[in-house]
């Protein structure tokens, strides 16, 4: 195992940057997920720590090694594909042991290893199959046994589980969670499902049009979004944005937007800084934090209820504003919500987020340093 | 009803039509499986009375017609060989390296091999190949089918390669394999159905090619059989139908077979369309 870092890393297909900048470091043992919408260069990211893509200026180190210029089969690397990449030709046990074989292990050494990663991974029985005579979820293991089948510094995975179903990419995350905490194996992870990232991640890596926005284990990405970008992608539904008019006064902000009443917050020295260029903010709340709102009209939102739906443990209720604009809860109960006409959502203050005029995050009482 | 009967005697009409029009086409193809056999075979269409080997036992005691068949396999073995082996390395590179002009590269080549191995550039291909000293040499023809056939073959075998992920090789390499092994070990066994088609095409054209040979070889003894048929006339001038019956039967027979051991060893996916 090693570790990972880049320095000033920038890659440009021509005209166009594909990453500008990258300076982010993946400690020894870490599970780094790099989340972020398509297009957006993860992949890009993750070929460079392969070798499979050369930065246009910057440095890539794996260890203590420098590696930027370095041929892939010399960097001690494992991948999975994201289209698996079995070799059509091979069975199984052929593939799997591909890695042993360009070694020179012999081939009943590397038979007997590949079948001890297979048997792990439940693909045991499989062995003598060719590729095509399995299903999906059978070639995703495989493509996963042909990666830990040798001792690598770095795991890579570029969306492994994307081509499987709901029910057994669930089942998939899981097995990959319970590996890094068997293996305690330095991964870098590609994906653009906040949810497995969430799940699987050590430290998250948000992306945007090729630079990194936020980099910080998962608790602190749902809890502390770095922009609005961040709060958008993150969560499930993500996390309610409302354009708000922001004002000093009495020693205390004040927001302020159609149906929105929120009772006055502290002014932070970031809050007070964001107002001398101007004085639209964004207001942000996760579903989550929302309920129906029963007692005074304070700290609440209001609209008119635009859907209803029941999923079981949850509901979510949405309510649509006059300027078009939605607002999600994502209310906790196993009873039919029974709702019509304007409603009104609660919030706690603690709850909200605060973003500038540019969409960074505004810290709020007790996250100032 | 007069709708259905209408429509049926359409029907009927088709296919009467198409029939009498497809028998056009088999007649000559009838001949050529009969009139082999036939030991007084004539340019008319007839079943043999009786049927015989007996033009084929001539076509045996024949030592030109024989080493004809022979000097094609040669120069076709030949020729497939440098076309199968050079477009695999050249369309491989053009398809998977960033090399700028790439394709503009692969069009002219293609525009030219359609000049190179037509007879337009027979008599520049003449002075090289004599200038060369190569006049009347295996290796000569070889050489111009190589050349002619080859840019052909490439566009084909890169169009073949762009479709093939790259990450194949990449994980190959990623695994720890150098560039050469991940162009065998995985590669080269992904675009073999290509590889396969380029070969048999290839091979097909020399075969069965007859200006180059004619032109670039003197002597009889090196003369493909597509050249010898063309002695098998009588001293008055006139084809002797039976002899060029049986040896265009035999003639046949290497590319029928090529295509029957090709398709089923391989399948013939890039011919046929839709394969399940
Ligand atoms: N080989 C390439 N040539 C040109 N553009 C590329 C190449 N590879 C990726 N790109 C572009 O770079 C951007 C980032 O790609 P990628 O890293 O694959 O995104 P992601 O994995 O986040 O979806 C995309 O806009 C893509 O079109
Ligand atoms: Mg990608």
């Amino acid at each position: 195992m090693a570790s990972v870092s880049f320095d000033s890393v920038t890659k440009k297909f021509g005209d166009f940057t594909a990453v500008s900048d990258l300076g982010i470091g993946i400690g020894d043992g870490e599970f780094v997920c790099l989340l972020g919408p398509s297009g957006c260069g993860k992949t890009t990211t993750l070929r460079m720590i392969a070798g499979l893509e050369t930065p246009t200026s910057g440095r890539v180190r794996i260890g203590d090694r420098d590696v930027t210029f370095m041929h892939p089969k010399d960097r001690k690397i494992s991948m999975v594909f994201q289209d698996y990449a079995l070799y059509p030709h091979m069975n199984l046990a052929d593939n799997i042991a591909y890695p042993l074989k360009v070694r020179g292990e012999s081939k009943e050494k590397r038979h007997a290893r590949a079948r001890e990663v297979a048997d792990v991974l439940k693909i045991g029985q499989l062995l003598e199959r060719m590729p095509s005579q399995i299903s999906g979820g059978q070639q995703q293991r495989t493509s996963l046994a042909r990666a830990l089948v040798y001792p690598s510094d770095v795991y890579l995975f570029d969306e492994p589980l994307s081509n499987l179903d709901a029910k057994l990419r669930l089942e998939a995350r899981g097995f990959l969670n319970h590996l890094q905490r068997d293996m305690g194996m330095t991964a870098v992870y590609v994906t653009h499902d906040q949810a497995e990232a969430m799940a699987l991640a050590t430290r998250v890596a948000v992306m945007d049009a090729g630079v990194v926005v936020q980099y910080a284990p998962p608790l602190e990405v749902y809890r502390r979004p770095a922009t609005t970008f961040v709060a958008n992608f993150v969560g499930n539904p993500p996390m309610n944005l409302l354009p708000v008019e922001a004002m000093i006064a009495d020693g205390a902000l004040h927001l302020r937007a159609d149906g929105l009443a929120t009772s006055p917050l502290k002014v932070t020295r970031a809050a007070a800084k964001a107002l001398e260029g101007g004085k639209s903010l964004t207001l942000g709340v996760r579903p989550e934090h929302l309920s129906i709102a029963s007692g005074g009209e304070e700290n609440t939102i209001a609209g008119q209820l635009f859907a209803n739906e029941n999923m079981g443990p949850e509901a979510l209720v949405t309510l649509e504003r006059e300027d078009a604009a939605r607002f999600t809860a994502r209310i906790f109960t196993d009873e039919m919500v029974a709702l019509e006409g304007r409603v009104r959502l609660g919030f706690a203050a603690d709850h909200i987020h605060l973003f500038d005029g540019e969409g960074l995050r505004l810290p709020l009482d007790g996250e100032e340093g | 009803m007069t709708r259905y009967l209408s429509l049926y005697f359409t029907r009927i009409g088709f296919s009467v039509a198409t029939a009498v029009l497809g028998a056009v086409f088999a007649l000559p193809l009838i001949w050529f499986v009969f009139a082999p056999f036939n030991p007084r075979a004539e340019l008319g269409l007839a079943v043999p009375d009786p049927f015989s080997l007996a033009n084929f036992e001539t076509v045996f005691q024949n030592a030109f017609a024989l080493r004809g068949l022979w000097n094609s396999l040669i120069q076709s073995v030949g020729g497939v060989v440098l076309v199968g082996a050079g477009a695999t390395l050249a369309s491989y590179a053009l398809s998977r390296s960033p090399i700028r002009g790439k394709n503009v590269v692969t069009y002219i080549l293609l525009l030219f091999s359609s000049v190179v191995s037509g007879s337009a550039a027979m008599v520049p291909i003449f002075l090289i190949v004599n200038g060369m000293g190569l006049i009347d040499t295996h290796i000569a023809v070889i050489l111009v089918f190589a050349g002619g056939l080859l840019p052909t073959a490439m566009f084909i075998l890169r169009d073949f390669i762009d479709g093939i992920p790259k990450s194949y090789e990449e994980s190959a390499m990623v695994a720890g394999a150098s560039p050469v092994q991940a162009f065998f070990d995985v590669a080269l066994p992904v675009i073999r159905p290509g590889v396969v088609v380029v070969v048999v095409w290839a091979f097909v054209n020399i075969w069965g090619s007859f200006l180059i040979p004619f032109i670039l070889l003197r002597s009889s003894e090196k003369m493909p059989a597509s050249v010898a048929i063309y002695s098998f006339y009588s001293e008055a001038g006139t084809p002797i139908v039976t002899l060029l019956a049986a040896y265009s039967l035999l003639y046949s027979l290497p590319v029928i077979v090529l295509y029957l051991f090709v398709s089923w060893k391989f399948g013939f996916r890039f011919f046929g369309g839709i394969k399940a």
